[in-house]
């Protein structure tokens, strides 16, 4: 058996790279990345307390609908990049600071 | 035996992680967050989460994972790539690495202090060992059965919208 600080750490180290890894890249590919690994220490957090409630499983309820809204979410924002590279040929979020040309 | 390989799976994400915050190139990058995915649907089972850990392997790995390298490869612009020795080397400027990560330094030890401080009175508590699949469907047919038609509803949404605008204009 493992204690639950175990994950705790896991998840909390997770947050933090994935919070570090949004604000330092400035292509908006890698940012995705960085939120999609905040929302998977959200989710370790979840199922790691919901061993302890093994008749409900809200944790684990909770982690899967996450998991589908992050599937939403990533979709929308590829076909968001995906228009903003037709337009300026860029990803480089410093070079993208114009609502029109 | 159990904690080593706990172990092993927790070095696996965390190092993934690491090399996703300092790498340059995107494509490494992506198949170091396959490495992290992978690490976590491994500590979902030690948690006991059978089904989540199998639904992360095929939604993270199978599709968003894919969806993100496709990206990638459709916004690569030749004109950063150096040379044609290396089709691979698409690379992205840090800014701020010195910042960011203090800051995440920072907000790291925040959460180790709170983890550390807390007081969960369920520490003690023996945890139940089986399959979770039976109870995850009683709940989502019971309990959970609007949020469940809600997000179904939700995801059709989504991936229209997510069609609609990544269609070409007609100019």
């Amino acid at each position: 058996m493992i204690a639950i600080q175990n994950y705790l750490v896991i998840s909390a180290l997770l947050f933090s790279i994935g919070l570090a890894v949004t604000v330092t890249k400035r292509n908006a590919i890698m940012i995705l990345m960085g939120i999609e690994l905040m929302l998977n220490a959200v989710n370790l957090n979840m199922v790691a307390f919901s061993q302890y409630d093994p008749n409900r499983l809200h944790g684990q309820m909770f982690a899967l609908f996450i998991m589908v809204i992050a599937a939403a979410e990533v979709t929308v924002a590829l076909a968001i990049i995906l228009k903003i590279y037709d337009y300026f040929k860029n990803l480089d979020l410093d070079e993208i600071n114009s609502l029109k040309k | 035996m159990m904690q080593f390989a706990f172990f092993v799976f927790a070095a696996i994400t965390v190092a993934g992680a690491f090399y996703l915050l300092f790498t340059k190139n995107v494509l490494y990058a992506a198949f170091s967050l396959l490495l992290t995915l992978l690490g976590i649907s491994g500590l979902f089972v030690f948690a006991g989460a059978d089904f989540l850990a199998v639904s992360q392997i095929m939604i993270y790995v199978g599709g968003i994972l894919i969806l993100l390298i496709f990206g990638i490869m459709l916004t690569n612009n030749k004109n950063f790539q150096r040379t044609n020795l290396q089709p691979n080397k698409i690379e992205v400027e840090h800014h701020n690495l010195f910042w960011a990560v203090l800051v995440a330094v920072i907000v790291f030890l925040v959460f180790l202090k709170i983890i550390f401080n807390a007081n969960f009175h369920i520490i003690g508590k023996k945890i139940h060992n089986g399959s979770s699949i039976q109870q995850i469907g009683i709940n989502l047919m019971t309990d959970y059965i609007f949020a469940f038609e809600v997000i179904g509803i939700f995801l059709l949404a989504a991936l229209i919208g997510a069609v609609y605008i990544a269609k070409k204009e007609k100019v």
